[in-house]
């Protein structure tokens, strides 16, 4: 009677994967959403924090001192433009109406280069002052006073330099790009790949339980001759699988939108992580989402229906989510294999491990044993569910 | 004739939640459903089961097709116990109630494919039963339509070619002309007939009593989940019409005035 776990597998495939609706809002959307909406943060973020890489700050400068006339803004482009005192009004003025061309006003004292010289900072004379005036409103504005800033800090150093601090072009940090990226993907990935793994888990199971027994058609397949440990291994794998292909789809579009949210950032990328880590998380992942899914089910199996259901699974997500948050904290990681014997919380850890690319073997082995033994039991504890008249045809 | 259906001193109870007990106004902790109840069925017989509603016949179906277990007592479908095993008994029955429904999603070739799968049926064996089947009920030129984009009546006909895709000797069927049109009704009413014809045995839990007259031999009356009468068709209604017996069986076990 092996055939007919397959047999509900493949009810359960064909009820998904025909329905249009279904495969749009749990396989394409999600990874599509997160895609466009990390995007958009990212794009988002960079406009607020910097100028566009076509734009030529414009800044005019009232007595430009000689020491500072070979000053360039870095890489971006700048046009510094001299004006008299007299054209000093006129341009703040456009700097406060935003207008076009008007980026910084940057008014130096008269002779600034003999009175820095003569300046002496244990005296307690006032210090030549430099006005910078820009617009916080206007991004282009904000960027070219922080150009600006950085580019008097750096001359205020080199007129009193009495030593260095990492000269030259010598790589003095330390860590490699593996480091870097195994630190932001250990600290991140855990967390959001419980998030999708519980959302996938989420899309399908309490339609494919609660949803059934809302509809009166458990009843219909309980009347069959199928074992109910059948039923409830067929539901628990195939709901899995899709939930899989759910948490996937949202983790591409996290990977893909990853480099925009972080600003193109060319030292984190995944492909530091070879192909034995990606083995291992995909154990890890497929262990996890057996008990995500066992527990979705044993709690949809208890719901009347699928609004109830996702009532109840509300509250062990959220436990899962603040689960995934102990990746980032580490006081919150336990080496000691007893620790991984916890649900969800060894999922946590063992991808931490991986991603932090110091995998503990034993406790990975402890977390994918202990997943496939509590699904196990829930798969046991759902079978007598389904044979129960109170649990399955209450009302 | 050999025995095919055995219930045998059957009892079941449910508790009643203090929201129910206020609606019914009692202070009655727990409902007997099902009270000592006994008859048999014999092999090509048409048994009906006759009671008002809440009289425990639902109760009494659910056990028999092992859906829900007696608290005491128990069914044997040719010999196999629904306490000791149920999935053997599911094997051998056809079940049929309304509160049955089909995923509304799929189509009734697809159904039926499942359903057969289910019940182990052969692919050339199933093939050849739904064609005779669905022909038989109008069904074929729907055959790829999404159940829910179906008549009642039509999603009713598939129900009940559903319930019989391994060609059960033993049919059990929960008021199966309730909530149906004329039309539909006689054709199921008809196709009890011609299983009836085939030899098949069948219980059929109903409260009209032209049903009961029109296809079954032997009635049992359920009241208050005990077997007030079991007795042939001929014996019930040889002085007056089976309408009438039971009223007054009614009357007498429930000590309940009626008006005629």
């Amino acid at each position: 009677m092996k055939n007919s776990i397959m047999t509900v597998m493949k009810k359960e495939f064909t009820r998904f994967f025909t329905d249009r609706r279904m495969v749009l809002t749990t396989l394409i959307m999600p990874g599509l959403m997160i895609y466009l909406l990390y995007s958009f943060m990212g794009s988002g973020l960079s406009s607020q924090f910097g100028s566009s890489e076509d734009h030529v700050t414009s800044i005019y400068v009232e007595n430009l001192p000689d020491s500072l006339k070979n000053l360039a803004g870095g890489e971006a482009p700048v046009v510094f433009q001299h004006i008299t005192e007299s054209e000093t009004q006129q341009a703040l003025k456009a700097l406060q109406d935003t207008e076009e061309g008007y980026d910084l006003v940057a008014v130096f004292p008269e002779e600034f280069d003999a009175q820095t010289a003569a300046y002496d900072v244990a005296s307690d004379t006032q210090a030549p002052a430099v006005k910078l005036y820009y617009n916080s409103t206007d991004t282009d504005s904000q960027s070219a006073y922080n150009m600006m800033r950085d580019l008097l800090d750096a001359y205020e150093s080199s007129l009193a330099n009495k030593f260095d601090v990492n000269p030259g072009d010598e790589a003095y940090d330390m860590a490699t790009d593996e480091d870097l990226s195994a630190q932001v993907f250990s600290m991140m990935v855990p967390m959001l790949l419980m998030v999708f793994l519980f959302s996938g888990c989420m899309a399908v199971a309490p339609e494919s339980i609660a949803g059934e027994k809302e509809r009166g058609t458990i009843a219909t397949l309980l009347v069959t001759p199928v074992k109910r440990s059948h039923l409830a291994i067929g539901k628990i794998i195939s709901l899995s699988v899709i939930a899989i292909l759910s948490g996937l789809s949202s983790f591409m579009g996290t990977m893909l939108s990853l480099p925009k949210l972080m600003g193109e950032q060319e030292n984190v990328n995944a492909s530091v992580y070879g192909i034995d880590d990606y083995a291992l998380t995909l154990f890890v992942i497929l262990s996890t989402v057996l008990v995500i899914i066992t527990i979705v089910s044993i709690i949809s199996a208890f719901a009347k229906n699928v609004k109830e259901a996702t009532g109840w699974v509300t509250p062990v997500m959220i436990i899962s989510m603040l689960l995934g948050v102990t990746s980032m904290v580490e006081s919150l990681c336990m080496t000691e294999p007893v620790w991984y014997f916890i649900p969800l919380y060894n999922s946590v850890q063992s991808m931490n491990g991986i991603f932090s690319m110091e995998p503990n073997l034993v406790n990975i082995i402890v977390t994918v044993i202990a997943n496939v033994g509590y699904a196990g039991i829930g798969v046991f504890v759902l079978a007598k569910m389904f044979d129960n008249e109170k649990v399955m045809f209450s009302k | 004739m050999r025995e095919l259906l055995k219930v045998q001193n059957l009892r079941k109870s449910f508790k009643i939640s203090a929201k129910q007990q206020k609606i019914q106004n009692t202070k009655e902790r727990i409902k007997v459903a099902v009270d000592d109840l006994s008859f048999t069925a014999y092999e090509g017989e048409v048994f009906g089961l006759l009671g008002p509603n809440g009289a425990g016949k639902t109760t009494t179906l659910r056990m028999m097709s092992a859906l829900v277990k007696p608290d005491q007592g128990d069914v044997l479908i040719e010999g196999s116990s629904v306490v000791k095993n149920p999935d053997e008994v599911r094997s051998k029955i056809g079940f049929l109630t309304s509160e049955l429904k089909l995923e509304e999603f799929f189509t009734p070739n697809y159904l039926f494919s499942f359903f057969s799968e289910l019940h182990g049926v052969g692919k050339a064996e199933a093939a050849a039963r739904k064609q005779k089947l669905f022909e038989r009920f109008g069904i074929t030129k729907f055959a790829e339509v999404k159940v829910g984009n179906l008549s009642t009546g039509m999603k009713q006909k598939i129900s009940l070619v559903i319930s019989i895709v391994h060609d059960p000797d033993i049919i059990i069927f929960d008021e199966p002309t309730n909530g149906l049109d004329v039309l539909t009704a006689k054709v199921v009413t008809d196709f009890l007939l011609e299983l009836k014809d085939q030899g098949k045995t069948i219980i059929v839990s109903t409260h009209i009593f032209s049903l009961i007259e029109k296809i079954c031999d032997r009635v049992g009356v359920i009241i208050d989940g005990k077997m007030a009468v079991c007795d042939t068709l001929e014996h019930l209604t040889n002085e007056k019409s089976l309408e009438d017996k039971f009223f007054d069986i009614y009357a007498e076990r429930a000590g309940e005035t009626y008006e005629k």
